[in-house]
């Protein structure tokens, strides 16, 4: 009886086996892999990029970078700026409805922005330079500044980290130490709490009541017009699997395949690899400027001696389409772009010339602590690449410490010598949009105490900051950068080793309309054929 | 037998608690701190501090686990740091994919690896009984993520026939939960075939030396039978500890298997809470984990009364 059963029963799963469709794709449904997964849903809590792409799916913001990453207002209909560049009124256009079915007003804009400007490192200066900020009514605000600073919209329409959306007053009192319990915002998508499913799919429903703008989509601005019913965040840790999943079908779109996988996706027919010219990745050698011997500039300079850009370009992206062999602290392909003072670094490299430096800095042969992960896709090769070039120079002794990279960012917040615990030298990296400004290029800051790790401190460099942020118009800050690109190269703030792309992959033959960004991809306008 | 059992599961309680002792200082005296994985890479130092205060990670070690261990004894494994969602909600989540994978698994590996144990034992030194071998050594030698890869290459991509990622739960149907589960399961038995292959035809060829046997070969019983009923039955406690055995070692095996197959499951939840030092997801799961492993064992433990009731006495 018992063997009769079984054999009905595998009769019929093979059946069932060969009858069954291979892909069960539902209609309207975009299926996605990001970069990362979304892990938390509170945009303000935590500066990563992630949450940023799950902030931009549920929440809007006031103002967003099109594709040239030009700010352009977004919930914002209209604004006038006072003669003396200090007072911003701003009027909030028609039709913006929360998820809930309530109104935006005023007061959710102003309560957002004082939760935000508390987390984020580009708001903190915002706030630094902010008189006041006022609901007028229930369409209009000022924002009211103590001096002219000229970054106020940049700031508004910055993508990447930390983008300053707009929740309901009541999610927006939460101290932004704390988590948000509801996610419910105004923005094309809503969050479907009930599928979320953390470290696997993250789901979001076209929110049929939002209003887009009537301008065409572009970058992160314009109409966001949802043409699909659902976008599915399906979170794929392993490259390979992501790879195979796009080839075969069973993905639309993947932020970020891995470099080694593109001449597959590439040679795969519908699949399409699309790059932003400010999209990528930027390597930072970080040193640590308050111990032996980095806490001396001339050990610093003699770095730039001994490292070669091109060999890291060569280990992490080994597609030439992909690499930017560049010397500008705020990026290649952007607006800020130069090289001024990296002679030294871009000429020949000198390891005689290295080693006097460091002799005149002091040093003795005292170990150097690399906190070396292992386990990170570029970041690791990255320090092969380094630790070869160190030990080639012959006198410097180093000290490898293999670990993860969660460990790293532990450690790199330790401000004790190595000896106890501290370090020399750790490789992290920024993106391109990111370093484009140095306000938001928190790496590139000498602000000692409170600069990032490494704790670099230079006071003329932090004044050409300032004077970057408060320059009229973009030819000035052009002139500023190129000050604080020579500067930086005299101080030596970290060393940036590599400039390289990730482009997006997607299947071309099965979705269309893809925006061109930089970072933090939109799901808007994308249509499923 | 109810005594024994009593008394088995009394002696799981000091294991538990050396259990929950070990994970909590083990994670905190490891290097990483989860607030500087969610205050990114942007964060400034004063950030993280903030963060730190907010988690209370910066309360002294012994603190935390005074409260850990309070939580812990009213069935509260804690909230997930990243997520804000309870552990036990994640694991629910989790549970089933995991469960199905492991059962599968089982299924598979016992299902292939027991006739082909007992027919290379029955056909030993012969061509069948190194083709058994062979792939046994194979199934030990491969890796699980290469064979993984290796059958989403051909029966995803090549052929179609399955997919290349994911889990279908079984409230979908059965068809879908056997498709998604059907690469994964076949990568991950490949090891635990090898091994229980092993061991049943090492077991089987002492078995069949017995005098027993001889006698029911002699008395005309089918060969078959002789097999089935008289030697494997002999031959079932070390397969039924090797089996246990594979059990635990299935925890680790799902790990790498989940993540290459993308199944939602337990083990990936694991390696993704270590490698963001999601301390109460982790310390949840290595309780959870733990406490399996000593249940397994337990019935493991009792199963061995049936196939050799002097066990009882």
């Amino acid at each position: 009886m018992l063997r009769t059963a079984f054999r009905v029963w595998l009769a019929a799963s093979a059946v069932a086996f060969a009858a069954a469709p291979v892909v069960a794709q539902q209609p309207k449904v975009l299926k996605v892999t990001m970069h990362a997964d979304v892990r938390t849903l509170d945009p303000f809590w935590t500066t990563q990029t992630i949450a940023g792409i799950h902030g931009l799916m549920v929440f809007d913001t006031l103002f967003s970078s099109d594709a040239d990453l030009k700010p352009q207002p977004q919930m914002v209909d209209t604004w006038t700026v006072s003669d003396d560049r200090k007072v911003y009124s701003f009027t909030l256009r028609d039709g913006l409805t929360f998820h809930d079915g309530s109104k935006v007003t005023t007061k959710d804009v102003v309560a957002s922005m004082k939760r935000w400007w508390q987390r984020d490192g580009a708001g903190k200066q915002l706030f630094n330079y902010t008189e006041s900020l006022v609901a007028k009514d229930d369409k209009t605000f000022v924002w009211t500044l103590k001096e002219p600073y000229g970054l106020l919209i940049d700031t508004l329409a910055k993508t990447g980290t930390s983008i300053p959306f707009v929740m309901r007053e009541q999610e927006a009192m939460v101290d932004p130490f704390q988590q948000i319990k509801d996610v419910v915002g105004s923005g094309p998508f809503v969050f479907k709490r009930d599928e979320w499913v953390p470290g696997s799919k993250t789901v979001y429903e076209k929110f049929k009541a939002y209003v887009p703008r009537k301008e065409p989509a572009s970058g992160h601005a314009g109409g966001k017009v949802v043409k699909v019913d659902r976008v599915e965040f399906i979170w794929l840790s392993d490259p390979q699997t992501a790879q195979a999943a796009l080839v075969a079908g069973e993905i639309d779109y993947l932020e970020n395949p891995q470099p080694d996988f593109l001449p597959i996706l590439e040679s795969t027919p519908g699949i399409k690899l699309d790059t932003h010219p400010a999209m990528g990745t930027m390597g930072i050698l970080q040193l640590n400027h308050l111990h032996p011997p980095f806490n001396n500039v001339k050990a610093r300079q003699a770095m730039l001696y001994l490292i070669n850009n091109a060999d890291y370009l060569n280990t992490i992206a080994a597609d030439k389409k992909l690499q930017t062999l560049c010397f500008s602290f705020f990026g290649c392909g952007v607006e800020m772009e130069t090289d001024a003072g990296s002679e030294i670094y871009k000429g020949p490299k000198d390891i005689k010339k290295a080693e006097a430096l460091f002799k005149e800095a002091g040093y003795n042969g005292e170990p150097i602590t690399i906190l070396h992960a292992t386990d990170h896709q570029y970041i690791n090769p990255a320090n092969l690449v380094m630790i070869q070039q160190l030990r080639k120079a012959g006198f410097l002794k180093l000290d490898v410490q293999a670990m993860d990279w969660g460990t790293v960012v532990s450690r790199r917040t330790k401000k004790e010598p190595p000896a106890q615990g501290g370090w020399n030298i750790f490789i992290t990296g920024t993106s391109v949009l990111t370093s484009s400004s140095p306000i938001t290029h928190t790496s590139v800051g000498m602000a000692c105490d409170k600069a990032w790790f490494g704790w670099p401190c230079d006071a003329k460099f932090e004044e050409l900051r300032k004077a970057w942020a408060f320059a009229p118009d973009i030819e000035a800050r052009k002139k500023i950068a190129v000050e604080l690109s020579k500067r930086a190269y005299d101080q030596v703030p970290y060393i940036s080793f590599a400039q390289w792309r990730n482009p997006v992959a997607y299947r071309s033959d099965k979705i269309s309309g893809v925006l061109s960004v930089p970072s933090v991809p939109p799901m808007w306008n994308i249509e499923k054929k | 037998m109810t005594a024994y059992i009593l008394r088995r599961l009394i002696a799981t309680i000091p294991v538990m608690i050396v259990v929950a002792l070990f994970v909590f200082f083990l994670l905190h005296l490891t290097p990483g701190d989860p607030a500087a994985v969610i205050a990114g890479d942007d964060a400034s130092p004063a950030e993280i501090e903030g963060i730190r205060r907010k988690l209370g990670l910066d309360r002294p070690v012994w603190e935390q686990f005074g409260v850990y261990i309070w939580n812990l004894l009213h069935g509260d494994l804690g909230t997930s740091i990243f997520s804000n969602l309870p552990v036990m909600t994640l694991v629910k989540q989790r549970l089933e994919p995991s469960l199905v994978l492991a059962v599968a698994t089982l299924v598979v590996a016992v299902a292939f690896a027991i006739p082909m144990g007992v027919v290379a034992a029955w056909k030993a030194d012969t061509t069948i009984d190194r083709v058994v071998m062979g792939f046994s050594v194979l199934g030990f030698a491969v890796p699980v993520f290469l064979v993984g890869y290796l059958l989403i290459y051909v029966f995803a991509i090549q052929l179609r026939w399955l997919p290349v990622q994911g889990y279908r739960p079984l409230s979908e149907g059965i068809v879908g939960t056997l498709r998604s589960i059907a690469l994964p399961a076949f990568a991950l038995g490949m090891a635990y075939m090898a091994l229980i292959a092993r061991i049943t035809r090492a077991s089987m060829l002492e078995v069949l030396s017995e005098d027993y046997i001889r006698t029911a070969h002699a008395k005309g019983v089918a060969t078959r039978s002789v097999l089935l009923r008289h030697a494997l039955k002999n031959a079932a406690v070390p397969i039924v500890t090797v089996i246990g055995i594979g059990l635990a070692l299935l925890i680790s095996g799902v790990v790498i298997t989940e993540t290459v197959f993308n199944i939602p499951g337990l083990g990936r939840l694991t390696v993704d809470a270590i490698l963001k030092r999601d301390y109460p997801i982790i310390q949840g799961l290595i309780i959870l984990f733990a406490g399996a492993k000593v249940l397994v064992n337990l019935l493991i433990d009792i199963s061995y009364t049936f196939f050799d009731p002097r066990i009882r006495q």
